[in-house]
């Protein structure tokens, strides 16, 4: 009894161990994306509260807790409070089987890679029914679009992890990191160029980024599935948005980039400095790297238009990444790369 | 075989890559916006403020209550009662600017043949109540003494140009 009652306390530590740091993350993140997008505006973005503006997370947060939450009359309550829970569950859950290195793992499960294809997927059922409970229509639109271009794109995206597969021969993702392990030319962003690409504007796409944020669609309908969220319920929303960008950013840096593998193993020089060896560090700073990408698209181009959105996943994405995963299959057996 | 170069070349995403280098650009640019209360931007000596009644400097205010910015006032925001003083001159009894009427257009200033009523260049100023949008002629003197100083040198960095 004494010994579960200890596991399931220590479980719930190591939980909060990775949630805390995702959760300031996401705070820090909305404020990364203000000062960015300040900055490529040639403005100076959030300077005001604290030492360089630093503590605006905070106040947005309790401004948004001190909010009412409306629930409108004819929304459908249940599912209408639901559904923020559902988008951020599964958004924080993946985080269990990210590893941030070697020996830094909540759950080193072998179908690691699997789980969270599962759990992404799972996101999309809290903006749908979220979207849906509303009973608004630009609500029920913005739904609409979320779950239209999340199912395209999840497609592209699963085909652009199997060519992750093929070369690494396992979906544990710590392994996935070890098989990538040499120089920065051994990592699978070279073998596997187009498929990082396409994965990686694949994760814009299904976190309903910018341009590919039809789903929010300011212009049309106005803020899509979230329209009739406020005060919590809209910063859980946000919360759970923020979370995945971090996460698919993650996964790009797990999958591609070499995780926490340094960029300059192998150099003799730098052996055993910081540099050299892997670690947490550089698993951060390509995840940061990443997460600066989803900003800087976002500064940059415009919002695509859905029927655009549907030709790049279905008649672009779909065919490269079928043509590529046979090419990483030919890498496979002729023993360049992998295995 | 154009197009398949065309395919070809928009398959390495150079537009894009060129849209993202703009943004770059513009990201590490010096800022155009000043942190406003602690940096301001400079204001021209003609700067159209807030109002103000001026005094010689022995004190005596320089207003002779000949109306004839009550009577140019585009938006009717000044009205003036007059009597005469003991000494037999002309005075204002009673100086009203509504400032919610005025256009602060300037043009009582330029009627004023003594440069009594001037518009200094305080653009920072609120009222809390609606009663407090009339500032009388005690007010209008009470800021002309403050300012004073400055609003005689933008007089005379401006003199040469009239």
């Amino acid at each position: 009894m004494m010994d579960q009652l200890l596991t399931l306390l220590w479980t719930m530590a190591k939980i909060l161990m990775i949630i805390l740091p995702v959760t300031i993350g996401v705070a820090y993140y909305t404020y990364f994306e203000r000062k960015v997008l300040g900055y490529m505006h040639a403005r100076r973005g959030p300077n005001r509260i604290g030492p360089l503006g630093l503590l605006q997370p905070f106040a947005d947060v309790f401004k948004m807790l001190f909010k009412e939450l409306i629930v409108p009359t004819n929304a459908s309550k249940f599912l209408f409070l639901l559904a923020p829970l559902l988008s951020l569950g599964p958004a924080l859950a993946a985080w269990a089987v990210v590893p941030f290195d070697d020996w830094l793992v909540l759950a080193d499960i072998d179908a690691g890679l699997l789980m969270i294809l599962a759990l992404t997927s799972m996101g999309v059922y809290g903006i749908l029914l979220g979207g849906w409970a509303s009973n608004s229509k630009y609500a029920l639109l913005g739904g609409l679009r979320a779950a239209a271009q999340t199912v395209s794109y999840e497609i592209a995206m699963g085909f652009a992890l199997v060519g992750v597969i093929v070369l690494a021969g396992t979906l544990n993702l710590t392994a996935i990191v070890e098989a990538q392990s040499g120089n920065i030319f051994t990592w699978y962003w070279l073998p596997l160029l187009p498929l990082f690409v396409i994965y990686f504007v694949s994760g814009v796409a299904e976190t309903n980024r910018a341009p590919f944020d039809v789903a929010e669609g300011e212009s049309e309908i106005v803020a899509g599935f979230h329209v009739e969220y406020s005060g919590a319920g809209f910063a859980v929303f946000f919360l759970a948005e923020y979370a995945n960008m971090i996460l698919i950013s993650a996964l790009a840096s797990l999958l591609f980039m070499g995780g926490w593998l340094s960029p300059f193993a192998g150099i003799p020089v730098l052996g055993d400095t910081i540099l050299g060896e892997g670690g947490v560090h550089w698993f951060l700073l390509k995840t940061v790297v990443f997460c600066f990408l989803f900003l800087w698209f976002r500064a940059t181009f415009p919002r695509y238009r859905y029927d655009q959105i549907m030709r790049l996943g279905w008649k672009v994405f779909i065919p490269i990444t079928i043509v590529w995963i046979m090419v990483a299959g030919v890498f496979r057996v002729m023993g360049w790369f992998g295995g | 075989m154009q197009s398949i170069t065309r395919y070809l070349r928009s398959l390495m995403l150079l537009e894009l890559f060129r849209g993202m280098a703009v943004t770059w650009r513009f990201g590490v640019a010096p800022k155009a916006t000043l942190n406003y209360p602690e940096e301001k931007t400079p204001k021209s000596p003609r700067y159209r403020g807030l109002h103000a009644l001026r005094r010689y400097p022995n004190g005596e205010e320089r207003c002779i209550a000949c109306k004839l910015c009550e009577a140019v006032c585009p938006a009717l925001a000044i009205t003036i009662e007059s009597h005469n003083r003991e000494d037999n001159t002309r005075r204002t009894t009673r100086y009203d600017i509504d400032l919610f009427k005025c256009i602060y257009c300037g043009f009582c200033e330029e009627s004023c043949p003594v440069d009594s009523i001037v518009l200094t260049d305080i653009g920072e100023y609120h009222m809390e109540n609606k009663s407090e949008k009339v500032v009388d002629k005690q007010q209008l003197l009470a800021i002309g003494d403050r300012f004073e100083e400055s609003i005689a040198a933008n007089r005379a960095q401006d003199a040469r140009y009239r």
